[in-house]
């Protein structure tokens, strides 16, 4: 057993209890400082990963093979990591809106649902996937209900409870029925023998109903439901962390269960994530066009984006998992961007509605350009970084589409093509509201923290290197893309 | 750096530096735009005089640079010029440099409008420049969402939502369309490269599969016919341009508009040859749409912005019509049609938002006699509307006339019905508008009415005019440049299956003559030499007449 491969995780949950603890002799007004502490320490994490010293980077398998590290999960870790220094940043300011002296243990529910997307990047097995998922998923039911005061959270909480269990009990039911037909769990070892079960309908069954419990996650049609609920209800935060961390951790195991553990499945099965992908996209946009409240808009977009990621699943090839991985790693800084602007300008108002908005670019024009640039890439307008990778995820649809002579694949390029166009319509409609709203309610300008300020400037670097200078990322995905199909 | 760079980079980088200046400071940041497109206006035209000094490199292109920028993609930085762009660079940039001096017309947010200009004029600019498909499509999508953002912000009248919201969807789809299609010629042709230069030098051996093709036209076609207003797409055009701020119509009816013409011409015709000798048919066939039905509109329209949008879009058929007749006449008078009209495009829409700017109205029956006290605009407006029509002497007549020419031997019955459509339609609503605005009794709520006064407000008008009668008296000065690469297009677009298409038949002499160039392995040049001689006598002998 190779112990040190999983030095990273250990330390993730370490500072998770650490938070905690702290939480015991730190004042109830000087707690929401610990945030800033933990993201110092997750930055540590990331530039020892960054630099290639820490665990991650160090690639092998331990636990009898459950658990791996190589260049997928070193991408994904890395992802998280940004996504939860993000979050941490966030939270800091949102605290004052959550009831007094929990924003410590809030942090520290980040940072464990952190350590849970750590595991997810590096499962191998089946037992570590149901684990990994469970740690975000029940880290999750707290933080989505975590304003107890108010109707809304507790409701998004016990709607994402139950819809959560519902699919849990179904990917348990389809690892048992897996496990029962081939008595393997590990993937590795799976995709040895899964080709002799190809016929087998319960053996089919049960991986359909792992991927019925990773499409929840990911919220993918017809399992989105709960998104725009819980999106809607739960604290900014938690939402911005939903969005990001609990849809790629959701993506991670996808790619590994359909490339490492059942390829040979997967490859019949092209159809069937053409349908999804494209009924996805149509469903996202479809409705968030009438909707006014801002994140439940966004919960409908990122319903949207899950069906522009499975375009990279579908795809079935290596550039298509690299196309995926390109745009998680834009989609981060996108969204971040566009939550972090909501819990700034919202703070202060008892409504979410787009309305909102107005006379922002007077009350704060860098929170304006933000949201607007934010708004601009989810749509894919160049230079930014969802045009790039909206373009690398259609090249690799029609590379498969012309290799494979499937032309269920141009149908998908043009459904995701009108899915931008449709998506157009509503994210300009942000813009507007921002720009051009008719006698706005309240002009008083937003006071911007530093830490706000200096996070709000990454995640527009971000945007903007990964629209003009892709080279670097784009490699790594490649690398990590290549690592899937070994 | 190639000189290439420096045109696009100058108006980006004003952009950038923009941002940090103050939004009080209205004159320093007018004078950056000014000053920036006046760099970029100077620099293309000493990038056009000494192209015939610089030395092309393999492929033929001059002033070239490349750099790698995603190498797993083989996508880099490279921009070059031959003849077919040459001349749409120098006229986007003097056009870029006539609307940022229009631009005293904003009043409001000036700072984010004169970002937004130079965003559009850099991205369009380097747009013609880049010889890169990647950068080709990135930068027109660059230059083309500021247009959506100045109509929605500075755009007049009531119209103005629905008609962002229109022009929005419009040349989003068509973008996204020819995105499609440009991915996949891409992936089809096998070079694994972005580079035109090679995936040209690969298609001539290696051509693309004749279903692959098929398939791959259309999405080209239909998605750059989108974004030129190719009929029955065009409804956009008029009703965009008539709310437009007019720099914004400017640059995007002169110069924007362009790029999917130029793209049909740079990427369609030589990589997908069968398929357009196929749908060349169907090509001249949607710009009788364009030339007579845009014609007829224009005819009855009652607003004079309406009238010369619908009017732009006629024009755009004479275009399709170059391009259709797949020879080398044609293809030169297309490119040809292509720089005069960015600039009469800009030109009319540059007065017509003079007016606006002093009446406040653009309704033809209101307006009436402003010749008596806008003399300098009106003489401008007379000259732009014998332009429009075809007067010989401008730039237009030129081009349209080469067009006839290229086209009459592919298709008799278009070239009949395009050209009573140019001459009749084009001058009945030219000379009714002439007569209804500048002309009869001046009402009298027009008599504050003051002319362009100093040099600086005529100066834009001046420049757009002189172009365009610079190259109606010495179309040389292109034709010479275009036609030795009109010639290759050509020979790409006409060598390999001229046995399916029927069109080709026809131009039977022209092709033969090109096909043995190609077979004996000549340089293209010296096949091109008396063509060029002999469109400019033509052109001679019906100015004489």
């Amino acid at each position: 057993m190779n112990s040190s491969l999983i030095m990273l995780e250990i330390s993730v949950i370490g500072l998770g209890l650490v938070l905690m603890l702290a939480d015991l002799f730190v004042p109830a007004e000087r707690r929401r400082f610990i945030g800033y502490a933990a993201i110092a320490a997750l930055g540590v994490l990331l530039v020892t990963s960054l630099s290639g010293n820490g665990s991650c980077g160090q690639f092998g398998t331990a636990f009898g093979g459950m658990f791996v590290n190589d260049a997928l999960s070193l991408f994904f870790k890395q992802l998280f990591i940004v996504a939860a220094i993000l979050v941490l940043f966030m939270a800091a300011e949102f605290s004052d809106k959550l009831a007094e002296g929990s924003v410590a243990e809030y942090y520290s529910l980040i940072v464990f649902a952190l350590a849970g997307m750590l595991f997810a990047a590096s499962s191998n097995d089946f037992t570590m996937l149901f684990v990994s998922i469970e740690l975000i998923t029940i880290t999750f039911y707290v933080l989505v209900s975590f304003q107890r005061s108010k109707l809304q959270s507790l409701e998004a909480g016990v709607k994402y409870l139950i819809l959560g269990a519902l699919s849990s009990s179904f990917m348990v039911f389809g690892i048992a029925l897996i496990w029962g037909t081939t008595g393997e769990l590990n993937f590795t070892k799976l995709a040895a023998v899964a080709p002799q079960f190809a016929d087998s309908r319960i053996f089919l069954l049960g991986v359909l109903l792992v991927l019925v419990g990773l499409g929840f996650k990911i919220a993918a049609f017809p399992f989105q439901i709960w998104a725009p609920d819980v999106y809607q209800g739960a604290p900014t935060p938690t939402t911005a962390f939903l969005a990001i961390g609990s849809k790629a951790a959701g993506f991670v195991l996808l790619l590994r269960v359909l490339f490492t553990a059942v390829p040979s499945v997967t490859a019949h099965w092209a159809n069937l994530l053409i349908v999804i992908s494209g009924i996805t996209i149509l469903y996202g946009n479809l409705c968030a066009i009438p909707q006014r409240n801002l994140k439940r808009l966004l919960g409908y977009s990122s319903i949207a984006h899950a069906g522009y990621l499975l375009l990279g699943v579908a795809a079935l090839s290596a550039s298509g998992q690299s196309a995926l991985l390109y745009y998680l790693g834009g989609y981060v800084f996108t969204v971040m961007a566009a939550f972090f602007v909501i819990t700034l300008v919202m703070r202060q108002l008892a409504t979410e509605d787009i309305s909102g908005l107005a006379g922002l670019n007077q009350r704060s024009p860098l929170l304006a350009a933000t949201l607007t640039i934010a708004m601009v890439s989810l749509a894919g307008i160049p230079p930014l970084a969802g045009f790039f990778g909206k373009f690398v995820l259609l090249k690799a649809v029609i590379e498969t589409a012309q290799t494979t002579g499937n032309h269920g694949y141009y149908c998908l390029a043009f459904t995701a093509l009108a899915g931008v166009i449709i998506s157009l319509y509503y994210y300009f409609g942000v813009i507007r509201a921002i720009y051009w709203s008719k006698n706005p309610a309240d002009l008083s300008p937003i006071e911007l923290s530093s830490p706000a300020k200096l996070s709000i400037w990454a995640c527009l670097a971000g945007i903007f290197w990964l629209g003009l200078f892709p080279n670097t990322v784009l490699n790594m995905t490649n690398l990590a893309a290549a690592a899937l199909g070994k | 750096m190639s000189i290439l760079t420096y045109i696009a980079g100058w108006p980006l980088l004003a952009a950038l530096a923009l941002i940090v200046v103050p939004r009080n400071c209205r004159v320093i940041i007018r004078a950056v735009a000014v000053l920036a497109t006046l760099i970029s206006a100077v620099l293309a035209i000493k990038m056009f005089c000494g192209y015939n000094c610089a030395t092309p490199d393999a492929d033929g292109y001059r002033f070239v640079q490349q750099i790698p920028w995603v190498e797993s993609l083989g996508i880099s930085y490279h921009v070059g010029v031959d003849g077919l762009n040459v001349g749409l660079i120098l006229m986007g940039a003097i056009v870029a440099f006539a609307a940022a001096l229009c631009s005293w017309e904003i009043q409001t947010r000036e700072k984010e409008f004169y970002i937004l200009l130079l965003v559009m004029t850099g991205g369009i600019l380097s747009a013609f420049a880049s010889l890169d498909l990647f950068f080709f499509y990135f930068l027109h999508e660059l230059a083309l969402v500021p247009t959506f953002i100045m109509i929605g912000v500075w755009g007049r009248g009531e119209k103005k939502n629905y008609a962002t919201f229109q022009i929005t969807l419009y040349l989003s789809i068509g973008a996204l369309i020819a995105l499609i299609g440009l991915i996949a010629l891409y992936l089809q042709s096998g070079a694994n490269t972005f580079d035109i230069p090679k995936i040209i030098e690969h298609a001539k051996t290696n051509p693309l599969a004749v279903n692959a093709q098929n398939f791959i036209f259309p999405l080209l076609l239909f998605g750059f016919g989108i974004l030129v207003s190719l009929w029955p797409f065009h409804s956009w055009a008029p009703l965009g341009y008539g709310v437009a701020p007019s720099p914004t119509a400017m640059l995007h009816a002169g110069v924007l508009k362009k790029f999917g013409l130029y793209g049909l011409i740079r990427i369609a015709l030589p990589l997908l040859p069968q398929a357009a000798q196929s749908w060349a048919h169907v090509i001249a066939w949607l710009c009788v749409g364009n030339i007579l039905y845009v014609g007829w509109v224009a005819m009855r329209q009652k607003d004079l912005n309406l009238l010369i949008g619908n009017s732009s879009v006629a024009h755009m058929g004479f275009i399709f019509l170059g391009i259709a007749s797949l020879n080398l006449i044609g293809v030169t008078g297309a490119v040809l049609i292509m720089v005069a009209h960015g600039f009469l495009a800009a030109l009319t829409f540059a007065l017509s938002g003079y007016i606006y700017k002093q009446t406040g109205t653009l309704e033809i029956s209101a307006l009436g006699g402003l010749c008596r006290k806008l003399p300098f605009i009106g003489t401008a407006l007379l000259m732009a509307a014998m332009a429009g029509c075809g007067l010989p002497g401008f730039a237009n007549f030129v081009g349209e006339a080469t067009v006839f020419f290229g086209a009459w031997k592919m298709f008799p019955a278009v070239t009949v019905i395009a050209l009573w459509g140019a001459l009749v339609i084009g001058g009945i609503y030219m000379t009714r508008t002439i007569r209804n605005v500048l002309h009869g009794p001046l009402p009298e709520k027009w008599n504050s009415l003051s002319d362009a006064s100093n040099a600086w407000r005529k100066l834009p008008y001046a420049l757009l005019l002189a172009s365009l009668l610079v190259f109606g008296f010495v179309p040389k000065l292109l034709t010479e440049k275009i036609n030795p690469d009109a010639q290759k297009i050509v020979a790409m677009a006409t060598s390999l299956g001229s046995t399916a298409a029927p069109a080709v038949v026809v131009s039977a002499p022209l092709t033969t003559s090109v096909l043995t160039d190609v077979a004996s392995a000549k340089a293209p040049e010296a096949g091109a030499l008396p063509e060029t001689v002999s469109i400019g006598n033509r052109q001679l002998a019906i100015e004489n007449k």
